[in-house]
């Protein structure tokens, strides 16, 4: 067995410094009705290397990889371009093979990545702080949802139609546990976000408000109207952003006003991987660093005065604070951490722009194209999206879908597959491109898209 | 006294790998120690390690009034420099493919190389979560083989997959069980806790909405059946705890503890951190166990990644298994897999408790886990669970005589030994010596420290889990500087208080770091 240094000499020797005859007596603790007498049945014996190769990559080949077609889907998760040498960088060992910093003076790698990484995160988002990563973007919003109970001390928070309905949904099954009230709909396929509903559910009992942005169906919201409505009330706003390349383009949502400002980081250095693990960005103002969650990393200095750092304020934490903790949350996202920040210091912010801009050129483009189709419209407002819009098609959209999948073109996420109970959307597509679009792909998508129609 | 300073430092040496008293460099480097300024300090604005292959473009008119005023004031670096920054960097890491990491309750093994070559093959790394159904079919099948083999393993009806980490999985868990017990109307408000249990248990058993009381030891570190049996009763929704235990030990009394539960209407979880000791081994099916959550990223070795991502799927028993979150993957009777979603909830799992993140989980760590697990085989992983164990008993057995191993007595040890820092023998560790000086000289003898003052029931505990993968050699060398460093504490070695002397840092400053955060790095203000 290649993994297992130990050999039959080895592990004679060591029972006899035991003082054990056999490796089952020192499984004698295990309850006789417990115990296994031979292998575990039915199940295969060990394989080559070649072998396990063999049968993962034959798994791996019954999937349509991305890359492979013209491929236009978001809603939470994007194709972008990863450099090649952040995939090189996080597979060293020293990083991909070291664990949580708690033994600060051999883990000022990690911890120094951290420290950057927070001020990466602070500085995209326009809030004062940022920690050190949560589970994904929909984790970190429920987290954003109970911090803000914490801050407010009230338990009602209301929820956009924008919010992408994953979001919802995972915050709905938390607060139905602690007891949080959720004020939420499903979005209309109008050209307008509804700021207005949001503004006018805010009410004295309000801890905070959740605002996507953008927001599932591509649309903008304007959140320093929102913001200064929820802060009127003594409501928090916590923005959400699933689509952290558009921050490039648009606002930074603490400098709108946002309090609390949460997202999933994946379209930077991770990649699409089914869907996780992915990467939760959380940022907040200053004043409410006691009531956040999740790991963070401060500075300091050693005992030679030379600067260091170490992961702090751990007392809000579940290890030190156990059932009074703030969160339960153990383990965080580092190595994502660590590719999105390698991926962040190779762009710089000028670069990010620059992206954002190639990714906003390229979904007007798609845009502009796709509604030479006769009959398609398009459900965002002409020109504010920054790289994902909304299709509104004559039928259903998942059977749109499907059929573009079986001429090989990746084209959009049909809304059905995210509302099933809400008919008003299912003629809905949601499309978005990147950089990593070419002509030719939208070309393609174009064509077969109005031949699926015709 | 001095003889037992292996290392052959001293004081007058100074710092920073130097071996030449009081020297300097120029550079602040020294050799090989190399110091790493941070990228606020390095880049520059406008620099960017990345080309375009488009003109620039001006933004849409309609989109003026949502325009950031100016990019994130972030630098950019080239490739050169970006490689050479993070590589730098990585060298101020101790990490398990430099020596031994026997940080307890973590199971710090080896990473294969080939789960990471089969997580990044395109047909996984490269597929969006919400592509149709049909162009995705491997990825299913691969989440149901996963599926197959935890439930095999754990002899147990179900799996929820999507858990993100151990402690989500904990909660996954907890869920179920309040679920099913608020199905029949039934609500209960109290889980039990032993008190050697994992932070994590409580904080997530106070999130789920329960009120945790805890459970008391018995004097060989095991849960006492007799105060848990004599607290269960109609307000106990359930119990959680971890087996083998956080003191190393297996709970010889699960069985008994189990049937108690359910007697009493509860259900049992069973955190399955320390799952490593007896894979292939036991099954906690047969254990009487409802749900048991799966750290993919100890026992099934996807790497720790400076701390996570993680996975931590959830096994469930039949009770248990309708209320698992979604989505929700399940055969077929012709053997096609399905992905049940919001879509097909109500009709294919009405009962589950909903989702608990965005998408199906962590589809990374499930290729690599499965890898790892068809790489060894039922055969394999049985000798996992047999090494692992071997390895911590050696280590035990191999200390005893110069560290307090407050269990030791009661027999063998599971995957991990515990010490502590109490008196012992010969008088034990000198005044004012700790588990902390034990731990920090170890990073000077060239190995990451084993855990320390966890669990919380015996005094400066130190929790040594080798895992399997490490060699005998290799534990023997663990073994010399662990013995070496316990005979300078009793000899009040004072040297060793101050360690770690040879790490690219000394002891940190943690009070200051938490007295006035400085979470994010501000540029320095100019001289005004």
């Amino acid at each position: 067995m290649r993994y297992l240094p130990l050999t039959p000499t080895d592990r004679t020797a060591m029972l006899a410094v035991i003082g054990a005859g056999s490796v089952d007596d020192l499984f004698a603790d295990v309850p006789a009705e417990a115990r296994l007498a031979g292998l575990v049945p039915g199940l295969p014996l060990h394989a080559s290397e070649m072998a396990v190769e063999r049968h993962m990559a034959g798994l791996a080949g019954r999937n349509l990889s991305a890359g492979s077609v013209p491929f236009f889907l978001g809603a939470g998760a994007y194709r972008h371009h990863i450099p090649a040498s952040v995939d090189h960088l996080i597979q060293r060992g020293e990083f991909l093979t070291s664990y949580t910093p708690y033994q600060p003076e051999i883990a000022q790698g990690t911890l120094q990545v951290l420290f950057e990484f927070q001020t990466q995160v602070a500085r995209l988002f326009g809030t004062d702080i940022a920690n050190a990563s949560m589970y994904d973007g929909s984790t970190a919003c429920w987290e954003a949802i109970a911090m803000a109970g914490r801050v407010t001390r009230r338990k009602r928070a209301v929820l956009s139609a924008g919010l992408h309905p994953h979001y919802v949904a995972t915050a709905r099954t938390m607060a139905r546990f602690t007891g949080d009230l959720l004020e939420f709909s499903t979005p209309k396929l109008e050209a307008a976000p509804g700021d207005a509903e949001v503004i006018a559910a805010i009410d004295d009992g309000t801890s905070c408000v959740v605002v996507q942005y953008p927001d599932i169906l591509g649309r903008i919201p304007d959140l320093a109207a929102i913001a200064d409505a929820a802060h009127a009330k003594g409501a928090l706003l916590v923005a959400v952003v699933t689509e952290p390349v558009a921050l490039g383009l648009i606002e930074a949502p603490g400098y709108l006003g946002a309090d609390i400002v949460v997202g999933e980081g994946q379209s930077l250095g991770v990649g699409l991987n089914f869907g996780g693990p992915y990467l939760g960005l959380f940022g907040a103002s200053e004043k409410f660093v006691r009531q956040m969650p999740g790991r963070l990393c401060g500075e300091t200095v050693d005992a030679d005065g030379k600067r260091g750092f170490v992961l702090t304020l751990s007392t809000r934490e579940q290890h030190i604070r156990r059932e009074k903790a703030t969160s339960n949350i153990c383990t965080n996202s580092g190595l994502c951490a660590l590719a999105f920040s390698i991926h962040m210091t190779l762009l710089g912010g000028e670069g990010l722009a620059r992206l954002a801009r190639v990714n906003h050129a390229r979904a007007r483009q798609l845009a502009e194209r796709l509604t030479q189709i006769p009959g398609l419209v398009l459900g965002s407002q002409c020109d504010t999206y920054v790289n994902e819009f909304t299709l509104i098609l004559p039928r259903d959209a998942r059977e749109v879908a499907d059929a573009l999948a079986a001429k090989g073109v990746l084209g959009g996420v049909p809304l059905g597959r995210l509302y099933p109970d809400a008919p008003h959307l299912h003629r809905g597509l949601l499309v978005a491109a990147t950089e990593t679009n070419t002509t030719e792909d939208i070309e393609a998508f174009a064509e077969a898209l109005a031949g699926v129609l015709a | 006294m001095k003889a037992s300073n292996t290392s052959g430092w001293r004081p007058e040496m100074g710092i920073g790998g130097s071996a030449v008293p009081g020297a300097q460099t120029a550079s602040g480097d020294y050799g090989l120690a190399l110091e790493e300024p941070l990228i606020f300090e390095l880049g520059a604005a406008g620099k960017c390690g990345v080309d375009f292959d488009e003109q620039d473009a001006e933004p849409s008119p309609g989109l003026a009034r949502f325009l950031r005023k100016a990019p994130p004031a972030l630098p950019g670096l080239t490739e050169p420099e970006t490689v050479r920054h993070y590589t730098r960097l990585s060298r101020q890491n101790y990490a398990i493919d430099l020596g031994p990491f026997p940080l307890g309750s973590c199971t710090m093994k080896h990473n294969p190389r080939l789960n990471e070559k089969v997580a990044r093959l395109p047909g996984f790394a490269d597929i969006h979560p919400l592509q149709p159904h049909g162009t995705v079919r491997g990825a299913y099948e691969t989440m149901a083989q996963l599926a197959d083999w935890l439930t095999a393993l754990t002899g147990m009806a179900a799996v929820a997959l999507t858990p993100k980490a151990g402690a989500h999985g904990e909660l996954c868990g907890l869920l179920c069980i309040r679920a099913a017990q608020e199905a029949k109307g039934d609500a209960r408000q109290v889980v039990l806790v032993p008190e050697s249990a994992h932070g994590t248990n409580p904080a997530t058993a106070a999130f789920a909405g329960y009120r945790v009381e805890n459970i008391p030891a018995t004097a060989d570190g095991r849960v006492d059946l007799g105060a848990l049996k004599a607290r269960l009763g109609p307000d106990v929704a359930g119990v959680m705890i971890t087996n083998p235990n956080t003191c190393g030990l297996l709970e010889r009394e699960m069985k008994a503890i189990s049937d108690a539960v359910h007697a009493a209407g509860g259900y049992v979880y069973c955190d399955g951190a320390n799952f490593n000791a007896i894979v292939g081994k036991v099954r906690p099916g047969d254990l009487g166990v409802d749900a048991m959550h799966i750290n993919l990223h100890k026992t099934f070795s996807t790497p720790h990644g400076g701390g996570g991502p993680g996975s931590g799927p959830v096994v469930l028993s039949a009770a248990l298994a309708p209320f698992a979150p979604l989505p929700f993957v399940t055969r077929e009777a012709g053997g096609k897999v399905r992905l049940t979603e919001e879509e097909d909830a109500g009709a294919d799992h009405p009962q589950s408790f909903g989702r608990m993140c965005a998408f199906h989980g962590q589809m990374g760590m499930f290729t690599r886990a499965l890898t790892y697990i068809l790489s060894h085989g039922a055969d394999g992983l049985r000798q996992v669970a047999e090494d692992a164990v071997l390895n911590a008993n050696y280590v035990l057995r191999s200390l005893e005589d110069v560290l307090d191993a407050p269990f030791a007595a009661s027999g063998p040890c599971m995957h991990e030994a515990l010490f502590s820092d109490a008196d012992f023998g010969l008088g034990g560790l000198a005044e004012g010596f700790s588990t902390l000086d034990i731990a920090k000289g170890l990073i000077d003898e060239g190995f990451h420290p084993m855990t320390v003052y966890f669990p919380l029931v015996v005094h400066g505990a130190m929790l040594v889990e080798p895992t399997e993968t490490e060699s005998k050699a290799g534990l023997d060398r663990l073994i010399a500087s662990m013995r070496s460093l316990a005979a300078r504490a009793r000899a009040g070695d004072e040297e060793l208080k101050s360690a770690p002397h040879f790490a690219p840092r000394r002891r940190l400053d943690e009070t200051q770091a938490a007295r006035k955060p400085v979470l994010v790095w501000r540029e320095p203000e100019g001289p005004d």
